[in-house]
């Protein structure tokens, strides 16, 4: 008889090593919360005390428009009256160039993301399997198995799973640090890019993510030109995920790599590569559209040959098509989008400065990077961790750690602003407010410089309001012995 | 250093294929009733266009699932956010349920052990991805659809190993042709992981029979194999015999949950049944717990639209629905099969005898000069550029024997297939008489060789010769 290990080992022998080994990234702590949170998710009714989810970035807020727009106009859709006229030459059509009205309205919809100062063509445009299928795709048309991707720190974890998994690419990190606002600098560029060197990973491109994800930080124009340049005096390819494009607001202004390459003489154009979709920007994630955008012609015939592995449904096409079209509408979405992020990332951050708690100055994306290194027991990422599942699993809030995203820094965590309502981010910041006022009552004051505990003090008094709810929390033993250290005078980073 | 991929690089996508070289003629020049009656008919594209005003007229009567609403209500939102990899929930029950109808309810398909893709490409590839490492093979029937090529080794790096199969037994698989194809693979230092087989069977339009199946199950059974069923045109069976899927011959050889049965796995997609290839809607079935999760992570890389999902889960949810479509689906197929068949026989060609599938496997072997690709690739240029037909060669689906033709009859209207008829039955004749009158001169010049050879003096006037019979 075959004992069970025997079997298991056998049945892992069966299946590639892609599928038995640990290559798709679900066993990180990344997904850990979002676990945490489908156990348990939070509903103002029926689970008030259940966790929050602040680790999906998601642009929820300006749904009731996109509603709106679609019901106003049934003749979008194939299966209305009004629209079933269509329906049987859209449901045979699977061409993978795409509708031609479908990538003239997304080419319109990127121009106007990038306030109309570059053109894009849509004989450039290719589908993909959302933003996911996308960057694979580029992997497996830029890259051979080994040779790896510069990928400044800290990054989207999914790239890991998007961009290595199947392809038997490497991801080589390129460090920055808080001390700069994690800006990109062309020595941790060269840095990387020897180290990939000596460990013999032939690089073949750089992958930014601008407005980056988890920052919230946009790329200003000098040293979006120092990438191209650095890409191109290396001749490697460089990757722009640009999938946040229409989620700056405020003083922030998004440059596209496609704008700075106009101004780059002598640019090799065969080089650069965008990646974009409509999840965040327009919020539909659920349509898987994902977009390929290369300016080297043989990329583009490959990329859509192999898009026939994940083309946008027609039906989703010809919606995605008329809604896009619709000049007025976009302009307004665009605009309102943009004033409820800010209207919902001022609530946020107007919370957490009322709290002492520092972030990164950011005005786009549709999260928060947030500074609670000092309350780290050590500075270390066992230390976060720890903290980490304090916040998940007690304060009940799903958000996402620094590690995950391969921050070199412990004590940063990501946390999602825009898949929320009013009420429930009142909630998550209290939840907050609460669990800082815990610890300030737990632990005693590190002993720093008499300036800074003098300060600090000042700051905690400020801020210590503890309600009854909070006091039977504190009593309930809500905190476990090992509770991080209560945190220093919190200065909000500067960029 | 090389800046693209060896993917990109390379030509193994395949497109270069006559397969695909004939669908691009035709977008040159495509035929339209008005517009265009000299172009090209496309017959190389497996469509199912016959059934949609079904499909319209449930549309017209669902108006919530039409208009992505629940109980009147817009949930366009939620699905706009839906964005789980598990898919939704309704449809995979509903996918699930139609692929049971389909099979007369004789076996049972567990939602939870459904993968969802973005359309049998995608399915097909992600099993690769997760069934065979880069060098491995799969064994695959011949003829077999040229995609494949594509979708299985492109990006895999897996190899395809052909099991032969000739049309002196209508080319059923043979017990001897799948350990020759093994042993070939271990001939070429290749690590057999599987077999793959469609059923019905693109190109051929046949189903596989209960022994052949057993045949498969038995050998994958012994050399600890999987073996892939792709099922997609299981649907469009006409004729009265029942499709017999994998699924039966487990269940009725007891071995539904046996070892074996986790290595086998199931290929669907509403593409061809339901006639929605635009929809990009597959599906993967497997009992092999390990593979419905990898294959669940990796379908990140496609998904199934969800506003796609919702409205098939409302039209397959409703049973009156399926259960005629699937009836008028059958009957309209036969119908259209045997006009292809009796326009090919006006026209004095044959087909292999078939019940299922939107193609029939044409045999024009004795319309070639030579018995050679090279003489089918001839012909087929003659058809496309000439007769103005597009149709498939047999070559591009990698089959042994030169001149034989995909030709599909689905796609298009009865007058569209009436009209490809007549100009097929127009180019045979032509050809009829050009042969009679070359291989008359052809006799005349052998003749004069041998009288000059021989030194016989006589004169053979080519009136007197009697024309070939057929």
């Amino acid at each position: 008889m075959v004992s069970l290990a025997t079997e298991k080992k056998q049945d892992l022998n069966l299946l590639s090593r892609i599928a038995s080994g640990d290559g798709h990234g679900e066993n990180s702590s990344y997904f850990e919360g979002w676990k945490a949170y489908e156990e348990n998710p939070f509903h103002p009714i029926d689970r008030p005390d259940g966790v929050i989810q602040m680790g999906l970035a998601e642009n929820q807020l300006c749904g009731d428009l996109m509603r709106k727009w679609v019901i106003e106009h049934p003749e979008a859709s194939i299966c209305t009256e009004q629209g079933v006229n269509q329906f049987s030459d859209i449901a045979i059509f699977q061409d993978y160039h795409g509708l031609p009205e479908f990538r003239q309205a997304v080419a319109k919809f990127m121009e106007k993301t990038r306030n109309n100062r570059v053109k894009f063509d849509p004989d450039r445009i290719v589908m993909s399997g959302g933003a996911t299928g996308a960057h694979e795709t580029v992997a497996f048309c830029l890259a051979n198995p080994g040779d790896g991707f510069l990928v400044p720190t800290p990054y989207y974890p999914g790239f890991d799973r998007d961009l290595r998994w199947r392809t038997g690419v490497n991801l080589v990190p390129v460090t920055c640090h808080s001390s700069d606002g994690f800006k990109i600098t062309v020595e941790a560029l060269e840095d990387a890019y020897e180290k990939a060197l000596l460990s013999n990973i032939p690089v073949k491109g750089l992958l930014m993510t601008n407005p980056s994800n988890p920052l919230g930080t946009t790329l200003d124009r000098e040293c979006l030109k120092s990438l191209v340049n650095f890409t191109n005096e290396k001749r490697i390819h460089l990757i722009a995920d640009e999938i946040y494009a229409a989620t700056t607001f405020g003083q922030s202004e998004f440059i596209s790599v496609a704008e700075v390459i106009e101004e780059i003489e002598d640019c090799n154009r065969d080089l650069i590569h965008i990646v974009y979709s409509l999840s965040k920007d327009m919020g539909l994630p659920g349509f898987r559209v994902g977009i390929i955008y290369s300016y080297n012609d043989r990329v583009v015939q490959i990329a859509r040959k192999m898009s026939s592995f994940g083309l946008v449904s027609s039906q989703t096409q010809r919606l995605i098509a008329k809604m896009l079209s619709d000049e007025d509408f976009v302009d307004e979405f665009i605009r309102e989008s943009k004033l409820r992020l800010a209207a919902r990332h001022k609530e946020l951050t107007t919370g957490l400065d009322g709290l002492g708690i520092g972030w990164l100055k950011a005005e786009a994306g549709l999260f928060l990077w947030m500074d609670l290194r000092n309350l780290l027991k050590t500075a270390t990422f066992d230390s976060e961790t720890e903290l980490w599942r304090v916040i998940v699993h007690q304060v009940k809030l799903n958000v996402s750690p620094g590690g995950s995203f391969h921050c070199h820094e412990p004590g940063w965590f990501r946390v999602c602003f825009a898949n929320m309502d009013h009420k429930t981010m009142e909630t998550a910041l209290e939840r907050i407010r609460v669990f800082t006022s815990q610890l300030e009552e737990e632990t005693k004051p590190v002993a720093a410089a008499p300036m800074m505990a003098k300060k600090k003090k000042k700051c905690w008094q400020s801020n210590l309001r503890l309600s009854f709810s909070d006091k039977r929390r504190f009593d309930d033993g809500f905190f476990s012995p090992h509770s991080p250290v209560p945190p220093s005078p919190l200065v909000r980073a500067q960029t | 250093m090389k800046q693209l991929s060896t993917k990109v690089t390379s030509n193994a996508h395949g497109q270069d294929s006559s397969y695909f070289l004939g669908w691009e003629e035709y977008e040159k020049n495509p035929y339209d009733e008005i517009k265009n009656p000299n172009g090209i008919i496309q017959m190389g594209l497996a469509e199912n266009q016959l059934c949609f005003d079904l499909i319209e007229t449930w549309l017209a009567r669902n108006p919530d699932a039409a208009g992505l609403k629940k109980d009147g209500q817009s949930i366009f939102k939620e699905l706009a956010l839906f964005q789980d990899y598990h898919g939704l929930p309704e449809f995979k029950k509903a996918l699930a349920e139609f692929m049971e109808e389909i099979r007369g309810n004789r076996v049972r398909f567990d939602p939870s052990k459904i993968v969802l893709a973005a359309g049998s490409t995608s399915a097909n590839e992600t099993l690769m991805f997760c069934l065979a490492e880069p060098g491995d093979a799969f064994l695959l029937p011949t003829p077999y659809y040229p995609g494949f090529d594509r979708d299985l080794k492109w990006r895999t790096g897996a190899e395809i190993v052909p099991i032969h199969c000739s049309s002196s037994n209508g080319f059923q698989i043979k017990e001897s042709a799948l350990q020759q194809a093994y042993q070939q693979a271990q001939k070429l230092d290749l690590k057999v992981k599987g077999v793959l087989v469609t059923n019905p069977s693109n190109p051929l339009g046949t189903m596989l029979t209960r022994r052949e199946i057993n045949l498969l199950v038995d050998f994958i059974s012994s050399k600890n194999i999987h073996l892939i069923s792709d099922e997609i045109y299981s649907g469009t069976v006409f004729g009265f015999e029942q499709f017999v899927s994998v699924m039966d011959v487990l269940k009725d050889k007891n071995l539904e949950n046996s070892e074996v049965a986790k290595r086998v796995h199931v290929v669907y997609s509403l593409s061809k049944d339901l006639g929605l290839p635009g929809f990009r809607v597959g599906a993967i079935y497997s009992n092999d717990e390990m593979v419905v999760s990898a294959a669940t992570k990796m379908s990140s890389f496609g998904l199934v639209s969800s506003q796609t999902q919702y409205l098939l889960s409302a039209l397959l949810s409703d049973k009156k629905f399926t259960s005629k479509y699937l009836d008028e689906n059958k009957k309209r197929l036969k119908i259209r099969q045997k006009q292809l068949v009796s326009g090919l026989e006006a026209a004095g060609v044959t087909c292999l005898k078939s019940n299922a599938g939107l193609f029939c496997w044409v045999d024009m072997r004795h319309l070639l000069d030579t018995n050679t690709f090279e003489a089918e690739l001839e012909l087929w240029k003659k058809i496309v550029y000439e007769v103005k037909l597009n149709i498939s060669p047999g070559s591009s689906c990698h089959c042994t024997e030169p001149g034989w033709f995909r030709v599909c009859f689905a796609n298009m209207s009865e007058d569209t297939l009436d009209l490809a008829m007549k100009r097929l039955k127009e180019y045979v004749e032509s050809t009829d008489s050009r042969r009679m009158i070359s291989k008359s001169s052809h006799e005349r010049i052998k003749s004069l060789r041998k009288r000059t050879v021989s030194n016989w003096v006589f004169r053979v006037s080519w009136t007197d010769r009697v024309p070939d019979e057929r």
